[in-house]
Parts: C-alpha cells; structure tokens; sequence
C-alpha cells in the first residue's frame, strides 16, 4: 500500500518508491518495510507515527542515509541515496542531512559551541567562518549564553536546543528528528516543537519527525501512519 | 577524509583518568625497564669507550681479547718502545707506559662481599698517556714503593682503598696515598701502583699491555706494517679506542637483548591492559560513534581516532616512564663485566636516540593495544549504535 504526497514533481524533495527493508536473523527473515511509496515535498515537515515496530524508525533512517534499503528507491533531491556507496553516502550525510535523536546524541566532552561546530569540521569551512555560523545557530536556539557550557551542565530542554542547532548549522535539505520530545517533560516539549516549526516555518526547512506523541505531530504540516511497514491512511482525517 | 577533532580524544582520556593512568602507568611500568636497560648498556658503552684516547695504541699478545689474559715479554716490549712514530714527552722521553694487569678479590664497602678488582702496573708516565684521569685527593704513588693510587669509584665502593687506608695483597701491604677521577671512564674502577713493585709482587714476568702515544695519525701505518714485519713480534696493536669498545660489546649487548627479551614479555600485559582500557572505551561510546558516523564522519575517521587515543595514552605512559629512568641518570651502579671478569662502575646515560626508541616502544604498544578496538568501533552499524545510544 502507498501513500504518496499530493506535491508536484518539481517540489518533491524525497521520492521513495517500492521501499522495503528485512532483517535476517539467523534463519529468520523478518520484513519491516513492504513495498512503500512515499513523497516529501520541500520545505514540508511531516510527522511519521505509528505503533511500536511499525517501522517508523527504520523508514527515517533509510530517508536519512544511515541505513541500507533491501529493496527499492530513495530519491532525495534527485539522487538516489540506496546506490551510494558508504564513503559517498556518509559525505551526502554530512552535506544534506540534519539530525535530531531523543536523547540529544551530543558529545560529552564537548562543550554546546564544540557540538555545533562538529557537522562543520566535514565541511571545508575556515575556522572564523565555522566560528560565525556556531554562533548564528546558537543564537537562533536562544544559547548564546551557554556556548561553554558541557551537556551535563544544561538541562534536557537545553541540550536538545543544542542538538537543533547542530542540526541546522550547516544549512541541511532535509532535517531528521527521531522522538525529539520523547525526553522533556510537556513544557519543555513544546519549546522544542516551537523551535522547529521556526525551522520549517521561517528557514523553510524539510523536517521529517518520527514521533508517538499526537500532540507532538500536530504540529507537522502532515501526518503519515505506518503498520506492520505500510503506509496506512490517515486514521483522522482533518486532524491536523 | 575528516578527522575528528583531538580535543574529543584527548578529553575522554581525561574524563576516564583514572583508568587512563592505570594503564598508563602499566605501561609507564614497561617504559622503564625498556629504556634503563638501553640506559644501562649505554653507560657501560659510553664508560669504556671514553676510557680510551684517540691517539693512544693498545698492544696484547696476538689473540687475547682482554688484558688480564694477554702477557708481553719484557723483550717485545723493549722492540715496542723503539718502534718509529711514537710520541715523546717535553723531556724527550717516549710517551710508552708498560702495564701488568691482575685481578684481586676485594671486599665491598655495602655489603662485604667480595669482587674482582683490577691492579694496574704503571709509571708516572701515566697520567701523560691518560690525561682525563686526575687526582683528586692525596698523591701520584712513588715509583719503587709499595704506594697505590685508587680510582674514585673503588676509593668508594671497596674496604680499605680510601686514602691513607691499607690493602693486603700479593703478600705486602699497600698504602692508598691518592685517589683519582677519570671523568667517568673505565680507570674509575681500578688501582694503580708502580709496574715495576707490582710484577715483583705477583712474581710475573710479562707485562699484560703496552700503551703508548702516536706522535701523529700518520705515523700508524709504518708503526703497524713495523710490528707485522718483525716475527719476534707476535702481538696485536690497535687504537686504545678500539680496544675498550670492544670490552664492551659483549656485556653491553647481552644487557640489551636480556633487557628488550624482558621488556618484550612484559609488554605483552601492558599491550593487554591498554586493549582493555580501549574496548570499555568503545563500549562506553557506542552511540557516539553512531552520532559521529550519522553527522557524516567516515569509518576510517571513527578508526583513527579511536587509536589515536590508545597511542595517546601509550604516550602518557611513555613519557611517564622516560621521565622516571631519565632520573636513573644520578644513580651509580657497578657490575662485574663478564669479558675482564673485574668490576666497572658506571651510570646510565640517557640520550636522544633512547628517548626515541623508548618512545616508539611505547607507542607500538598503545598501537597493538588500540587497533582491534578501533577497528571493531569502525565496523560498527550506525544505527546499532544508534539503538544502543
């Protein structure tokens, strides 16, 4: 079953096409994704929800270049990530892809200006440009207070703050959020959604959420529901 | 390809500094013995090949490797004496000092127990030959008398060769009436007295070595071509430099390969620890370098930096340990060597090839200790990080 976007081609940023995906575990081969269609328009933030194991997780990393397809296309801005060899697909990564975990995924030993500043070392950047461009992420996270400040020494709103900036700091397609408010409490939660309905809505930014919580993927433009690794319809329509 | 930065890598050794400087100073541990031991074999060198002078001639009967088992007949060594090309003093007088050399057993200062000490025969003509020996308290002996000078390690390490002291042997009493400095060199460890009382004394009638001075390098060919045309003179004369190189080759060397064997075993635990150290890293990190992968960095960055912290670390331990047995510079030891049977005093000396060597040492180990980590970090999937994160 497919569910593809209503965009025009020219607007269409990521263009998958019979996309399935299978584990094998010792002789057990079990499928995740079966046969999925689906389009993302550009500067569309779009809200990927399902139950448990219904492969939401797997489809945002296959979107988001760090896993390998079994079967079928992704196109996104007109290259198609499933043939890209690793090397070439972890340079794609880093010129492209934006990311968002649930639990921040930043360095430890790094303070908030080093985090943001890490995507930009791939990047042929001088250091007084990379300089510029932490700053300007940071400011635009509200923590320009906090740039020497380490991860244990700010809270969860924070360093998911943080972790956003990292995300938008080299100008990506397309950003990638796995549960991004799976660890904050309600308040904080929202601040973080506001910040990237700013990031869509403002930068005009391509964002692709994975996420349980209804209230979290009301803020999307979109809803897409997987089951058992199909796109489902839209169980509310108008809900949005 | 893009590197991750080093301060990420240096700070979580710093983080982890407790476990770093464990295994740093297991590894510290290793460093040392490796580089007192290229220390120990150095000092020995460097002692015996000071020792001699670069325009001095050494003279043993043709095939003993070592004074004590060399004799030169007092005839051999009138025809020496009156080889062409040899120096004279500023009284004309030719600058050739005849030595009997004998072992005594003497008891040490620390402990009592005995040890070989070498007796050297010779003349005030000595001190011309040697000029880096100098007294540094009492006399040079008077020919014809039971006098006796003694080097500065033996005046300190053996009972009864302290100046104005009394030794017994070869049947006669000897007075200590100096003691002398030879710069560190091979002499510190030995007792002179007058060649003439001491051949008397220990009923030889050979001498054991003839040195003397070449009056320049260029008289050295016609000198040896002189001795190889005479067949009365059976002997082997070579550079005094030569000579006590060669002394100590072979003490030298078995300290060396004695040493590296031992530091190599030990290097096994240590190579053991820092893989230990290395895999609680990775597994501690696994979803950083999932992190790391997703924002772009390469395997081969993952890789890289994972051993540049195990060699990292190595460093750490390596500088610990060279610091440790750069201090070992002050200390003075002594042992007997195998190859004149006496005892030599020396001290280890640390040099720039040494610093190197021990350094590479130890960061072959953080680099055998690091890889199979690093490489299993590498080959990871990111999102099996991710999910572990």
């Amino acid at each position: 079953m497919s569910v593809a976007g209503d965009g025009g081609a020219g607007q269409t940023l990521i263009r998958i096409r019979n996309l399935s995906k299978a584990y094998v575990r010792g002789e057990q081969f079990i499928p995740v994704l079966q046969g999925l269609d689906l389009d993302v328009r550009r500067a569309e933030f779009v809200a990927l929800m399902g139950p448990s194991g219904s492969g939401k997780s797997t489809l945002l990393n296959l979107v988001a270049g760090i896993d390998k397809p079994s079967g079928g296309s992704i196109i996104v801005g007109g290259v198609d990530i499933a043939t890209l060899s690793e090397g070439a697909l972890a340079d794609w990564r880093a010129a492209h892809v934006g990311f968002i975990f649930q639990f921040y995924n930043l360095m430890p030993v790094l303070t908030a200006f080093e985090n943001v500043e890490l995507p930009l070392l791939l990047t042929t950047l001088s250091r007084r440009e990379r300089k510029a461009h932490v700053a300007a992420a940071l400011d635009m996270v509200r923590l320009t207070d906090r740039v020497d400040h380490y991860p244990n020494e700010l809270s969860g709103g924070q360093q998911q703050r943080v972790a956003i900036a990292r995300a938008l700091v080299t100008d990506p397609t397309l950003i990638v959020a796995d549960e991004p408010t799976g660890d904050l409490d309600r308040v904080t939660g929202g601040e973080v959604l506001d910040l990237l309905d700013d990031l869509h809505r403002q930068l005009g930014k391509t964002i692709v959420m994975v996420t349980h919580d209804p209230k979290a993927a009301g803020r999307a433009e979109r809803m897409v529901h997987l089951e058992k690794g199909v796109l489902v319809p839209d169980p509310a329509p108008g809900a949005v | 390809m893009k590197a991750i930065p080093l301060s990420y890598i240096a700070r979580n050794l710093w983080v982890r500094r407790v476990t770093t400087l464990l295994t740093a100073g297991g590894m510290a541990l290793v460093v040392f013995v490796f580089a007192t031991v290229l220390m120990m074999s150095e000092g020995i060198r460097a002692t015996l090949v000071a020792t001699g002078q670069a325009d001095n001639m050494l003279v043993l009967r043709k095939g003993a490797g070592a004074e004590i088992n060399s004799g030169v007949s007092r005839s051999q060594a009138a025809i020496i004496e009156s080889l062409p090309g040899i120096a004279t003093d500023g009284n004309g007088q030719r600058l050739v000092s005849k030595e009997p050399v004998v072992l005594n057993n003497l008891p040490k200062r620390s402990n009592g127990k005995p040890s070989n000490v070498t007796l050297r025969g010779t003349s005030p003509l000595a001190l011309a030959l040697r000029p880096q020996v100098r007294l540094i308290e009492g006399r040079m002996f008077r020919p014809g008398t039971s006098e006796i000078v003694t080097g500065r390690s033996i005046a300190n390490g053996f009972i009864g060769t302290g100046l104005g002291e009394t030794l017994r042997f070869a049947q006669r009493d000897w007075i200590v009436v100096g003691v002398f400095d030879s710069g560190r060199t091979g002499f510190d460890s030995e007792i002179w007295g007058d060649a003439e009382q001491m051949m008397a004394a220990f009923r030889r009638s050979a001498y054991s070595t003839i040195v003397f001075r070449l009056a320049d390098q260029g008289a050295l060919p016609a000198l040896l071509a002189a001795i190889d045309a005479d067949p009365r003179l059976q002997i082997d004369a070579k550079p005094e430099i030569q000579f006590y190189a060669e002394q100590s080759e072979a003490l030298a060397t078995f300290i060396r390969y004695l040493g590296l064997f031992l530091s190599l075993i030990f290097s096994i635990g240590a190579i053991v620890g820092a893989m230990i150290t290395m895999f609680a890293a990775v597994a501690q990190r696994i979803g950083e370098i999932g992190t790391l992968r997703a924002l772009g960095f390469r395997r081969t960055a993952v890789l890289i930096a994972f051993l540049a912290e195990s060699l990292l670390l190595s460093l750490v331990g390596g500088v610990i340990g060279l610091a440790a047995a750069a201090s070992m510079q002050s200390v003075d030891i002594s042992t007997t060597n195998f190859q004149t049977f006496s005892e030599l005093a020396f001290q280890f000396k640390f040099t720039a090839r040494i610093a190197v060597q021990t350094l590479a040492f130890a960061l072959f180990m953080g680099f055998v200790g690091g890889f199979i980590p690093a490489w299993r970090a590498a080959r990871m999937k990111i999102v099996d990080c991710l999910r572990e994160a």
